[in-house]
């Protein structure tokens, strides 16, 4: 398979790349790792006229904590980089637990972080873990530099809000308020399969209290979903077993599963409520329990 | 090197082609491309190096998977272009002027294949794991294969290959 013609360009420096996706025509698409637009190219969903390839712009591959906390991933670090980058196992428990999930590990070799957030899938694992964590997406384009929630990110299924001349140079996963907890869950037919269901869950605990929740659910509805209501009923207080399975409940009521090849709606809707359940309860400490019984 | 593209509408001077310049198994190259050309297919039909084989051709089997800079990619889902200044190493640069590389011998001695289709993105993709960690669990050695489908083995006999492999390649290390 090949795809359609079109015009390649390898600017070396980001704003050389905003200037030729200023001046390139009506549909032009920004390659980085290239393992969903080259498929899609070959495939023919997406045909563009021109392609920037920003893999020769430098500066671009990092992932980095600022002093406060806040953490900076750019548009070229690759999955491969952040499944094993010790930062995110000492700080960020749901995207390490993300990260050696995405696709194979040969895709993690060539795949960006900030690629998959642009590219929108609803089957995307890291929109999942970004929506979760609060991230934002950070876009560079010849009108300046603008700062995007990840919530307002997407707009529908493989579309973003990125102006044509504008590229997302890096993802931005604010600092920890509390202790970060969490984890991400995902149900495969095989490695490198697409989620059947998958669930992050991000948390913030400060004494004993969650400050800061976030439930996101992979692949199950037409985007990706923010289970703002479970996330709701675990903050502000300690974890309890009934928290926990009333949290898992409303995540699985903000399922929008569909029947299809990879399961039945009433089974990934069973699997979002298992996994949430499975990944609150890992935070959930019998001591904690008996500190709440004391009291 | 030559590549024939289509030109069904009599445009030829509208067709991007684009020189690069990269190398393949130790071998400084030159090519003049269309952007749309995969890697894998200025591999198999530019360079004639047609160890590296197109399975699915839509990035899930593997098959074609060849080393950009020392790392395994699945070349049916890189631009050609995207080489340009660039190392490829495939299958073919494994193995010395007279003998096997001992990732190929660890194929022959454990009967690591049946059909041959996937075993050269195996061993590409295992020459990078044992690169990375010389002494790599069986566990290990799954996961880093979990990129390249193999319909004939069950994959054991490939996982024993890729432990037979390090081992040998340690106790050569440990001669030097």
């Amino acid at each position: 398979m090949y795809p359609s013609r079109f015009r390649y360009e390898a600017p070396r420096s980001l704003d050389e790349a905003i200037g030729t996706l200023r001046d390139g025509g009506d549909y032009a698409k920004v390659l980085a790792g290239g393992q969903s637009l080259v498929p899609m190219m070959k495939l023919r969903f997406a045909s563009p006229e021109l392609v920037v390839d920003i893999n020769n712009v430098p500066g671009l591959d990092y992932h980095r904590a600022e002093p406060d906390g806040t953490l900076r991933i750019g548009a070229l670090c690759r999955h491969y980089v952040l499944e094993r980058s010790e930062l995110l196992k000492s700080t960020q428990p749901t995207m390490a637990a993300a990260a050696p999930l995405i696709a194979d590990p040969i895709v993690r070799n060539r795949g960006t972080l900030v690629g998959s957030l642009c590219h929108a899938d609803p089957q995307g694992d890291w929109a999942s873990v970004v929506l979760a964590l609060g991230g934002s997406v950070v876009a560079q384009g010849s009108r300046g530099t603008r700062t995007i929630p990840f919530a307002d990110f997407v707009t529908g299924p493989f579309q973003n809000v990125l102006d044509p001349d504008e590229i997302a140079v890096e993802a931005v996963i604010p600092a920890a308020q509390g202790v970060r907890s969490g984890g991400y869950l995902k149900l495969e037919r095989r490695i490198g399969d697409f989620a059947t269901a998958g669930v992050a869950v991000a948390l913030e605990t400060r004494a004993g209290n969650v400050i800061r929740a976030g439930i996101a659910l992979t692949g199950v509805g037409g985007s990706t979903i923010a289970a703002t209501e479970a996330a709701a009923v675990l903050t502000g207080h300690p974890l309890t077993p009934e928290s926990i399975e009333q949290a898992a409940e409303l995540a699985a009521q903000a399922a929008r599963p569909r029947t299809d090849h990879r399961g039945s709606a009433a089974y990934k809707r069973h699997m979002v409520r298992t996994f949430a359940l499975r990944l609150l309860s890992r935070d959930y400490t019998p001591a904690q329990e008996k500190a709440e019984r004391a009291a | 090197m030559t590549i024939v593209y289509d030109d069904p509408e009599g445009q030829a001077e509208d067709v991007p082609v684009r020189r690069i310049k990269f190398t393949v198994n130790g071998r400084k190259k030159i090519a003049e491309v269309e952007p749309r050309l995969l890697l894998a297919h200025l591999i198999r039909r530019g360079l004639g190096l047609t160890g590296t084989h197109v399975g699915c051709d839509t990035t899930n089997c593997g098959a074609c998977t060849v080393l950009v800079d020392g790392r395994p990619v699945k070349s049916c889902t890189m631009l050609a272009v995207q080489v340009d200044g660039r190392t490829v190493k495939t299958v073919e640069g494994l193995a010395g002027a007279s003998e096997l590389h001992p990732l190929q011998e660890g194929f022959k001695e454990e009967h690591g294949l049946q059909c041959g289709f996937c075993t050269p993105g195996m061993m590409m993709a295992a020459t990078a794991l044992l690169e990375e960690n010389p002494d790599p669990s069986e566990e290990e050695v799954r996961w880093a294969l979990s990129g390249n489908l193999c319909r004939c083995t069950g994959y054991q006999n490939i996982v024993k290959s890729v432990l037979w492999a390090a081992a040998k390649l340690r106790a050569e290390a440990g001669e030097a």
